[in-house]
């Protein structure tokens, strides 16, 4: 036995390695060499910029944007995933603040604050921002989150490795790892459907017209004339976030 | 430069040149057109089929039970809020069976009294107190035109 030695020459050797380099270098001329840096691309002034707006003063709290967007997108049914949600908030005479959200909301709610406690309480839907600065996109490590030119938070479920960065960094808890396909998942705003020239899930079912989506480039739009005709925040603003999610009649008790 | 490194200096060329040209291939061919993300995802994204159709598709068969809402508070609803997503039963109206809730709980998520809900949004009833006789909402009030009542 013992091991064989190759007997090829340097030459022979060499005439093969050169064979090979110059295949793959020819092919790879075929298709252009994509730059070695990705650059983003400035967002266009002339295409939809998508934004959503939210009035607390008309939500009523019956759930039916949490259900319908758990329906459209196939959201696991266990009460602690969620793509939108909504949260009942009770500021009491006292200055103490209870937030429920039982199921999402997708059940209904019942107060369960004393009338006689209550200084205010309202309804705060929640769901992802949309931001123009994520902190989400910003960490992931492969590139499988990003924000669309449309400016739409999505994620590639293809690339995603489900290390779970990203819903430690977004400030609004609006990330979940799906539990079957062991990636990350979030509000797409619907993007198949508005794709298809639908309204996303969530504002289609809104009973009350509480919520708004459109273009923010298109400044007579109706997201636009929301903004003009409201008083609208955006939740943390201190983060600088660039959030594309506007409340009207946000109260400073709202995290 | 000591002649050890000279004698590495083409290795290391050798090796580059194999890590670009590997990179080339193992990246996607969208990557990169917009940034740091594969551009066909997108795509992706947007073929997922839809579940909820809309009150035009609805329309298109039941237009007696859409001009009937029409004419009444609930006008601004969409069908589906209460009879749940209908793409299966427009694909096949024998498959697709769509809800017809009706009962106190389903209808008190919207007017059972809570004062979180504001009055001049919606009017709100005590989904207990209210005719306690009756089992269900709908055995009284058309959910297509609620002011009028059954007999």
């Amino acid at each position: 036995m013992g091991t064989e030695r190759i007997n090829d020459t340097r030459r022979n050797f060499l005439r093969k390695s050169a064979m090979l380099a110059g295949t793959l270098l020819a092919t790879s001329v075929t298709k252009p060499f994509t730059a070695v840096i990705f650059a983003a691309n400035q967002p266009d002034k002339t295409k939809p910029w998508y934004g959503i707006g939210i009035d607390i003063e008309k939500c009523i709290g019956c759930g039916n944007c949490a259900k319908a967007c758990k329906l459209e997108n196939d959201v696991p049914k266990e009460p602690f995933y969620f793509r939108s949600w909504v949260e009942q908030y009770a500021i009491k005479n006292d200055g103490t603040v209870k937030v429920e959200s039982p199921n999402g909301g997708i059940d209904g709610f019942t107060q369960t604050v004393a009338a006689e406690d209550i200084f205010k309480t309202f309804f705060v839907p929640k769901m992802c921002n949309h931001c123009a600065k994520s902190p989400c996109t910003q960490v992931c490590p492969v590139g499988a989150t990003y924000e669309s030119p449309e400016g739409i938070a999505l994620v590639d479920d293809k690339y995603c490795i489900g290390c779970r960065y990203c819903i430690q960094a977004c400030p609004y808890g609006c990330r979940y790892l799906h539990p079957v396909k062991n990636t990350v998942d979030k509000c797409t705003l619907c993007y198949h459907r508005i794709k298809k020239g639908l309204s996303p899930a969530c504002v289609e079912v809104c009973p009350t017209g509480a919520r708004i989506y459109g273009d923010l480039n298109d400044k007579e739009g109706l997201l636009n004339k929301f903004l003009k005709e409201h008083h609208c925040h955006v939740l943390k603003p201190n983060l600088n976030t660039g959030s594309k999610l506007f409340y009207n009649g946000l109260s400073a008790e709202v995290r | 430069m000591p002649p050890q490194l000279k004698t590495l200096l083409p290795l290391l060329a050798v090796f580059i040149c194999i890590f670009l040209v590997a990179r080339h291939f193992l990246i996607p061919e969208s990557f990169g057109k917009y940034g740091h993300y594969r551009a066909d995802s997108m795509d992706e994204t947007a073929a997922i089929p839809i579940n909820y159709v809309g009150k035009e598709a609805c329309a298109e068969c039941h237009d007696t039970e859409t001009a009937k809402l029409a004419s009444d508070l609930h006008s601004v609803l969409s069908c589906e809020i209460c009879h749940g997503p209908g793409a299966l039963h427009v694909a096949d109206a024998e498959k697709g069976i769509l809800l017809k809730p009706g009962t106190r709980e389903f209808c008190g998520t919207c007017h059972s009294i809570n004062p979180a809900r504001r009055t001049e949004v919606i009017n709100q009833i005590d989904t207990k107190e209210h005719h306690p006789e009756k089992d269900n909402c709908i055995d009284c009030h058309n959910p297509h035109a609620v002011w009028e009542l059954k007999e």
